[in-house]
C-alpha cells in the first residue's frame, strides 16, 4: 500500500471540492477499497474520508419513495423497517451478501462501486484491461466460472459483484450526485453503470470528482417481490447467479413484472426482454420459460461459466413462480 | 480424569486472546517486520532485480534476494524426513514455481516493508512450464516409496484374471483437486537473536523438525535455535516442516541483528506452504452376485514438484479395507512446475476414501443391495495384503451402530426418489479407515516440593488438546487433581517428541507420559518407604495408592503421605523421571498387527431441485479408536475431520491457469471452506474400546479419522439425492445441473 | 470511486506523515501516532499489543479479525485506524480475562467451541455483536420474511449469522450450541 495523506472533511461540499486533487479518493465503509490498495490494485495518494458526512439517514419521499443516504450502512438499510415492509427485494439482497460484519461497515455508494471480484483483476502479475488498460483480459481463455454470460466485450468479461445493486435495479433506483459546482444530478441505476466495450476501467458514468450522496427509490412497484441468490457455499459468498423479481398478477394474468440479474454481467442487469416476455402472459411456468429464454437469448459462455446461463434460466423461472403465487 | 469430558485446560487463554501465537511477542522489545515478494511467473529465471527504489524506501532496513543472501545448507536427501533437512530459499535466479520467493523486505513497520515489498522490480525471462496434469501423462514416473514410506504398488492374486471372470464390474476413474491446509493462523515467524543463538518463535507442528531444519539451513548447531511454539493456530499438515517466511526471518534476524517478524500472507500460503496433489484414480471393483468382492484395484496418478518429490499414499488404505482375493494398488507422479506436494490433513486417505468409497457405492448400486450390507460381506478376517490379524477392528460395529443410530432405513433404496419442497434428499454412507502410527516420543513428569506435577515434552498443542489429555493422564498417573498439574509443551530443550501429525501425537505423547508416572512413582515410593521418618517406612509399596495428592499403602487402614512432603525431604528441587514411546518400526506390535481406526460416515443432503445448489442437512459419524482420552476434544475433532470432508466433498478446489502456474482462486474468499451456514447438526459417536496392541493406554488417534470417508458418505448421498454420479471432486452445481429434471411449476 | 487512479499514487514509498488518532479501547483513551497506512486491526496488535484481535486473511474473507466498534461487529482488517478517531473499540480483552471471563468467553470452554484458538476472539466478539443485532430485530438471510421485526434465533440465524466467521478446526457445532445456550440464557 502506498503512502498517502488522510482528511476527513465535515461536509459534502469540502469532500467534493477535495477530491479534485490528483491522485484523491473517497473512502467511506473502507471494505473495498482497502481490501484493493492492499494488493496494490488501488493507490490513492489521497484519501477523503466521507464516512462521517451526515448521509446517514433513510428518509420519507413525498411520492412515497424513500431515499437512502449514500453513508447509510448495508445492515442499517436492510433493517429498516419501511425497507423491509416496503421494498423486501432490497433488505434480502443485501442480507445474502457479504457477512454481518462487512455489512455493518460498507455503505450505499461504496456499494454501489464495488469493483468486479475476477481474479485476474486481482492478480497483479496478470493482464486486465479493467486494472491496466490494454495489457489483455486474462480470465478470456483463463478460468472463468464467474465472469460474465451477457454484455461482455473482448475486452473485459467481468461481473460486478453486488447483491445490492441487482435489487435496486428491480427497483428503478436514481443514484443522487453532487459535484464540485454544488450541482446535483440524478441518474437512474440502468443508466448508471456502463458495459465493458473497450473500456472496461470505466464502470459507470460518475464524473471526475462527483460525489454520490444518496439513492432514491421511486414508490414501490406493485407485486411480490423476491431476491434470489445461488451460491456454492450457503453463505459468504459472491453470487454465481443472482435474481431480483417483481411480479403483479391479476386473475392469473401477469399485469407488471421487473427482473434484474446478478452475477451475469458487467453491471446489474435488468432483463426488460424478460419483463416483455411477462406482462399480459399467464402466471404459468410455460411464461416464466418464455421470459427465461428471452433473458438469455444473447447470452455467450466463457467456458467455465457456460451453465450460468442455463443455471439463470432456472433460477429466474422459480423466483417468478415464487413471486407470482403469492402475489 | 482419563476418559472424562473435561474442558481444555488452555480455554480461558484462548477465549480471552491471552494465547500468545508466533507474531505476537514482545519480549525482545519492537521487531522488525519483513515482506515476502513472489515470483510473478511460474518458470523461468530472474534477468535482474531492481532493489533501489525498494531500499531507498522509507523505513527500509534490508533487500534480500538471491544476490545477497547468506549461504544456506543444502536440502540432504539423507536425513530420512523431509521436516527435518534445510530447506534454502533464494537460492539463485531460476524460478520453479509462480510464487516463488525473489526477496525479503525488511522494514521498521509493517506498512513500510509492504510498501517496499512493490517497489521492487523483477526482470524474468520467461521459461515452459509445465502447468497442466493429466491422468495420461508421457512423464509420468514410478515413485521409489510414497509418503510415510509405504510401499508405491502392491499386487496380491492375479487381478485381472479375478477382475475378468467377476459377475458385477465397477472400473470408474475419480479426480480430486489440489487442496490446502489452510490453517487460521497464518504461517508466522519471529526471529530474535541473543548472542550467537537465535530464538525463533515459529508457529510449527514440531518442534524438532523445525529446530533442526532451521539450524541445518541456517548451517548451526541445533543448540543454538531455540523454537518457541506454546500455542499453533492449527496446521493440518502445513506446519510440519518450516517455511520460507521462517528461513528468511532467521537469515534477516541474524544478518541485521535484531528481530525480525515475517507472516506469509493469505494469498502467499497458496504459494509457499506446499498442497495436497491432483489425483486421477482409476478404481476397479469386481464381486460376485452375493455382494463379495473378488477383485480390488487402486491406481492412482497425482501430482509431483520435479524437485521436491512427494507422492501421497492415496492408495494405501485401500490395502486393509476390504477382503479380496486378487488386488492392486499403484501410485504413478506426474512432473508439474508447481508448488511441491505436501501432507495436508489426512494424507493419503482424504483423497483416496473419496474415490473407493464412491466406487463401492457404485458397486452396491450395480448389485442391487444396501451399501452397508456389501460392505459388511467384505468385512476381513485378517489384512488381506499384509496376512497378519487387524489389532482392533471394529469396522462392522460403527456400521451397524451408526445405520440405528441415523435411520437408514428411511433411506430412499431408488435414487432420486425422495422430494421435499424443492430439495431432492438423499442419504449416503462410507466406511472410514486409518493407519495408526507411533513415533519416538520422550515425556518427562516432575513433582516439584510444593506437591505440584509438571509435564515437560516438546510436544506442540496445534488444538488438539494436547495440554488437557496430558493433564488428565498425569493426574491419574500421580493422583493429583488436575488443578494441581502444569504441563509445558512447544519449545526445544523438552524432552523430544515426534510433535502433532499423523494422528500420532496423543498416543505418543500420553504413553509416554504415563510410563513417566510410573517411574516417578517408583521414585516416590523408594525415598518414602526407605525413609524412616515416613509413615510409609518399611510397608510393601506393591499396595501403593496415589489420589489426593497423597500415596497411600495397606487401604484405609494404612499409612499415608502427601507428595509433596515426601519430595520436600529428599529431593526439594523436585523429583522427576521420563517416559519414552518408541519408533513403530522397532515395535514388534506394529509388524504384528494391522492397527488402524475405523469408523462409518452417514449423511443426508437436499439438492435444490432448480438449482443444483447442494446442501448438507445432517451427519453422523461412528467411530472406533480405541481408548478415548478426553471425549470432548475427541469428538470436536471428529467433528471438525467429517466437516472438512464434506468441504471436500462439496467446495475446496484450487485452481491452476495451465498457462502461468499460477493458483487463481487463492484466497479466502474463492477457495471455499465451510462456513458455519454450510454446516447443520454434525454428530460423532465414539464407540468404548481399548487397543492394548497399540500402546499401554489402548488409546489411538483421532485427528484425522473424521475426514476418511466423510467426503464419499457426502458424495454417495447426493448420488441418492439425484441419481447423478459426479466423479469429478469437488461436486460442484455445474456437475449436476445438466442432469437435473425440467423446472416444475 | 470506480476510476481507475492514473495520476497521483506516486511508486516511491516516500515519506508518510503520523496522524494523530484518540480511541477508546476496552475502556481505556488510547492516543496513538500513526501511519495512515495503518489498519486498525494492526494498530491494536502492533502497536497497542493487543494481539488477541487476530490477522487471518486480511482482507475481510475470514472474520478472525472481528472487533465491536461503537457496539457493531466489524472486520478490524478492512479499515483504517485513522478513521475511528474518538470511537470505541472493544476487543477480546475486553470482554473479559482469563479469570474472570465473559459469559460467552465461558461458553465457548464449556461447550468446546474451538480447538486451535486463532478464530475464536473473532467468533466470540462476533457472536457478541451478532445477539445484538438479533436484539435489534436486524433480518439475516436466514430470517424467512424480512418484514417481519420478531427475530426467532434458530440455530439456522445463528450459523447464517456467524458465517462471516471461518474456523478451519470446524468447531462450527459447538460454537452454534455456545451462542445458542447464551441466548437462552439471555447472558450476553
Amino acid at each position: 500500500m502506498r503512502p498517502f495523506t488522510y482528511e476527513r472533511p465535515t461536509d459534502a461540499r469540502t469532500a467534493v471540492s477535495a477530491v479534485s486533487r490528483s491522485g484523491a479518493k473517497f473512502i467511506s465503509g473502507g471494505t473495498n477499497l482497502l481490501d484493493l490498495m492492499k494488493l496494490d490494485i488501488e493507490h490513492p495518494s489521497h484519501l477523503i474520508d466521507i464516512s462521517r458526512l451526515p448521509m446517514r439517514d433513510i428518509e420519507e419521499l413525498p411520492d412515497g419513495g424513500l431515499r437512502i443516504g449514500a453513508q447509510a450502512v448495508n445492515s442499517d438499510v436492510a433493517a429498516d423497517d419501511r425497507v423491509r415492509t416496503r421494498y423486501p427485494v432490497l433488505s434480502q439482497a443485501l442480507v445474502s451478501g457479504a457477512s454481518g460484519q462487512l455489512r455493518n461497515k460498507a455503505s450505499t455508494g461504496g456499494n454501489l462501486l464495488q469493483r468486479t471480484r475476477c481474479p485476474y483483476f486481482y492478480d497483479t502479475a496478470a493482464g486486465c484491461n479493467k486494472r491496466d488498460p490494454g495489457s489483455g483480459c486474462s480470465a478470456i481463455g483463463g478460468f472463468n466460472r464467474i465472469h460474465a454470460v451477457l454484455g461482455a466485450s473482448d475486452a473485459c468479461i467481468a461481473t460486478h459483484p453486488s447483491d445490492m445493486a441487482v435489487a435496486m435495479t428491480a427497483l428503478e433506483a436514481e443514484i443522487e450526485l453532487l459535484d464540485a459546482e454544488g450541482s446535483v444530478r440524478r441518474v437512474v441505476i440502468t443508466d448508471f453503470y456502463r458495459l465493458p466495450g473497450d473500456t472496461p476501467h470505466l464502470e459507470t458514468v460518475l464524473r471526475p470528482g462527483e460525489l454520490i450522496t444518496g439513492v432514491i427509490l421511486p414508490p414501490p412497484p406493485p407485486g411480490r417481490q423476491l431476491y434470489r441468490k445461488v451460491r456454492d457455499r450457503a453463505s459468504y459468498e459472491f453470487a454465481l447467479v443472482s435474481v431480483a423479481a417483481v411480479v403483479s398478477t391479476e386473475r392469473g394474468m401477469i399485469s407488471e413484472a421487473r427482473v434484474a440479474f446478478g452475477g451475469v454481467a458487467h453491471k446489474p442487469w435488468r432483463s426488460f426482454e424478460a419483463e416483455a416476455a411477462l406482462i399480459g402472459r399467464p402466471a404459468e411456468m410455460a411464461t416464466y420459460r418464455d421470459a427465461a429464454r428471452a433473458a438469455m437469448r444473447d447470452a455467450v459462455g466463457q467456458g467455465h461459466n457456460d451453465f450460468k446461463i442455463e443455471l439463470a434460466r432456472r433460477t429466474l423461472c422459480r423466483t417468478l413462480a415464487q413471486a407470482a403465487r403469492s402475489s | 480424569m482419563i476418559g472424562q469430558p473435561v474442558n481444555r485446560v488452555d480455554g480461558p487463554l484462548k477465549v480471552s486472546g491471552r494465547a500468545t501465537y508466533a507474531y505476537e511477542y514482545w519480549d525482545a522489545g519492537q521487531p522488525l517486520y519483513g515482506c515476502i515478494v513472489g515470483a510473478t511467473i511460474g518458470k523461468g529465471r530472474i534477468t535482474r532485480i531492481h532493489t533501489e527504489n525498494a531500499e531507498r524506501a522509507q523505513g527500509v532496513r534490508m533487500v534480500m534476494t538471491h544476490q545477497n543472501v547468506p549461504v544456506q545448507g543444502v536440502r540432504d536427501e539423507s536425513v530420512q524426513f523431509e521436516y527435518w533437512r534445510a530447506q534454502p530459499v533464494l537460492t539463485g535466479p531460476d524460478i520453479h514455481y509462480h510464487g516463488e520467493p525473489v526477496a525479503l523486505v525488511v522494514a521498521a513497520t509493517f506498512e513500510q516493508a509492504r510498501a517496499a515489498a512493490d517497489l521492487l522490480d523483477v526482470e524474468y525471462t520467461v521459461g515452459r512450464g509445465r502447468f497442466a496434469f493429466a491422468a495420461d501423462d508421457d512423464e509420468a514416473y514410478i515413485p521409489k516409496v510414497v509418503n510415510a514410506g509405504l510401499p508405491t504398488d502392491t499386487a496380491v492374486g492375479d487381478f485381472e484374471a479375478g477382475f475378468r471372470a467377476a459377475a458385477v464390474r465397477v472400473d470408474q476413474r475419480y479426480t480430486t483437486p489440489y487442496e490446502f491446509s489452510m490453517p487460521m493462523e497464518p504461517h508466522a515467524c519471529l526471529v530474535e537473536p541473543r548472542g550467537e543463538d537465535l530464538v525463533v518463535h515459529v508457529s510449527s507442528q514440531i518442534v524438532d523438525a523445525a529446530q533442526t531444519s532451521v539450524a541445518a539451513t541456517l548451517r548451526m548447531a541445533p543448540e543454538r535455535i531455540h523454537i518457541v511454539t506454546p500455542f499453533v493456530g492449527g496446521g493440518f499438515g502445513s506446519k510440519l516442516g518450516v517455511h520460507a517466511e521462517t528461513i528468511l526471518a532467521a537469515l534477516a534476524a541474524r544478518v541485521l541483528g535484531q528481530p525480525v517478524k515475517v507472516a506469509l500472507t493469505r494469498q502467499q500460503i497458496f504459494q509457499l506452504v506446499g498442497m495436497r496433489p491432483t489425483s486421477s484414480q482409476r478404481v476397479r471393483l469386481a464381486a460376485g452376485r452375493d455382494g463379495k468382492l473378488t477383485a480390488i484395484a487402486h491406481d492412482v496418478t497425482m501430482h509431483t514438484n520435479p524437485d521436491l518429490e512427494f507422492a501421497e499414499q492415496t492408495a494405501a488404505t485401500t490395502r486393509s479395507l476390504y477382503a479380496a482375493p486378487h488386488r492392486l494398488t499403484s501410485h504413478r507422479l506426474t512432473p508439474l512446475d508447481l508448488p511441491r506436494g505436501a501432507d495436508v490433513r489426512a494424507p493419503g486417505e482424504a483423497p483416496g476414501l473419496l474415490a473407493v468409497e464412491s466406487a463401492v457405492d457404485e458397486l452396491a448400486h450395480a448389485l442391487g443391495m444396501d451399501p452397508i450390507e456389501v460392505r459388511i460381506r467384505n468385512e476381513p478376517t485378517v489384512d488381506p495384503e499384509r496376512d497378519v490379524p487387524y489389532s482392533d477392528r471394529h469396522l462392522v460395529d460403527c456400521l451397524r451402530d451408526g445405520a440405528r443410530r441415523f435411520g437408514w432405513e428411511h433411506r430412499p433404496a431408488t435414487p432420486a426418489s425422495l422430494r421435499e419442497g424443492r430439495w431432492l434428499v438423499g442419504y449416503g454412507m462410507s466406511a472410514a479407515i486409518r493407519g495408526h502410527f507411533q513415533g519416538p516420543t520422550a515425556v518427562q513428569v516432575r513433582l516439584e516440593a510444593d506437591g505440584t506435577g509438571v509435564v515437560r515434552t516438546d510436544m506442540t498443542d496445534i488444538g488438539t488438546g494436547t495440554y488437557t489429555i496430558l493433564t488428565q493422564v498425569v493426574a491419574d498417573g500421580l493422583g493429583l487433581p488436575a488443578d494441581r498439574v502444569r504441563v509445558e509443551l512447544g519449545r526445544s530443550g523438552l524432552p523430544t517428541s515426534w510433535g502433532s501429525g499423523g494422528s500420532w501425537g496423543a498416543a505418543n505423547s500420553c504413553a509416554a507420559a504415563a510410563r513417566a508416572c510410573a517411574a516417578l512413582r517408583e521414585k516416590v515410593l523408594v525415598a518414602a518407604c526407605g525413609d524412616a521418618d515416613s509413615p510409609l517406612h518399611g510397608r510393601d509399596p506393591a499396595g501403593a495408592h496415589f489420589g489426593d495428592g497423597s500415596v497411600r499403602i495397606d487401604g484405609a487402614e494404612g499409612a499415608s503421605q502427601a507428595l509433596g512432603e515426601i519430595v520436600a525431604r529428599h529431593h526439594p528441587e523436585g523429583m522427576e523421571a521420563q517416559g519414552e514411546i518408541r519408533f513403530m518400526g522397532d515395535d514388534p506390535n506394529y509388524s504384528d498387527y494391522s492397527i488402524h481406526t475405523y469408523g462409518a460416515h452417514f449423511a443426508e443432503v437436499g439438492v435444490d431441485a432448480d438449482t443444483a445448489e447442494i446442501r448438507l442437512r445432517r451427519m453422523l459419524g461412528v467411530f472406533s479408536v480405541g481408548r478415548v482420552l478426553n471425549p470432548k476434544t475427541a469428538r470436536s475433532q471428529l467433528i471438525g475431520g467429517m466437516i472438512w470432508g464434506a468441504g471436500a466433498a462439496l467446495e475446496e478446489e484450487a485452481v491452476v491457469d495451465s498457462r502461468s502456474g499460477a493458483f487463481v482462486n487463492r484466497d479466502l474468499a474463492q477457495y471455499l471452506v465451510p462456513v458455519h451456514a454450510d454446516v447443520p447438526d454434525v454428530e460423532a459417536v465414539i464407540l468404548d474400546g481399548y487397543d492394548d496392541k497399540a500402546n499401554l493406554l489402548g488409546a489411538k488417534g483421532v485427528g484425522e479419522l473424521g475426514i476418511c470417508g466423510a467426503g464419499a458418505a457426502v458424495a454417495n448421498a447426493v448420488f441418492n439425492a439425484t441419481g447423478l454420479r459426479v466423479r469429478d471432486f469437488p461436486i460442484t452445481i455445474e456437475k449436476l445441473l445438466p442432469g437435473l429434471p425440467d423446472v416444475d411449476a | 470511486m470506480s476510476e481507475p487512479d492514473t495520476g497521483g499514487g506516486e511508486r516511491q514509498a516516500g515519506a508518510a506523515p503520523l496522524s494523530a488518532v484518540e480511541l477508546r479501547v476496552n475502556d481505556q483513551v488510547r492516543r496513538l501516532e500513526l501511519d495512515p497506512r495503518t489498519s486498525l486491526l494492526d494498530a491494536l496488535r502492533e502497536h497497542l499489543r493487543l494481539s488477541g484481535t487476530k490477522k487471518g486473511c486480511d482482507h475481510g474473507q475470514c472474520g478472525a479479525c472481528t472487533v465491536l466498534v461503537n457496539g457493531r461487529r466489524i472486520n478490524s482488517c478492512l479499515t483504517l485506524a485513522v478513521m475511528h478517531e474518538g470511537d470505541e473499540v472493544v476487543t477480546i480483552e475486553g470482554l473479559g480475562a482469563p479469570d474472570d471471563l465473559h459469559p460467552m468467553q465461558r461458553a465457548f470452554v464449556e461447550c468446546d467451541g474451538f480447538q486451535c484458538g486463532y478464530c475464536t476472539p473473532g467468533q466470540i466478539c462476533s457472536a457478541v455483536g451478532m445477539l445484538a443485532e438479533v436484539r435489534a430485530g436486524s433480518p439475516s438471510h436466514a430470517t424467512a420474511e424480512v418484514a417481519s421485526s420478531r427475530i426467532s434465533l434458530t440455530d439456522e440465524e445463528i450459523r447464517e449469522r456467524m458465517s462471516g466467521n471461518i474456523c478451519r478446526c470446524a468447531a462450527y457445532p459447538n460454537i452454534v450450541a455456545a451462542i445458542r445456550g447464551i441466548a437462552e440464557g439471555g447472558a450476553a
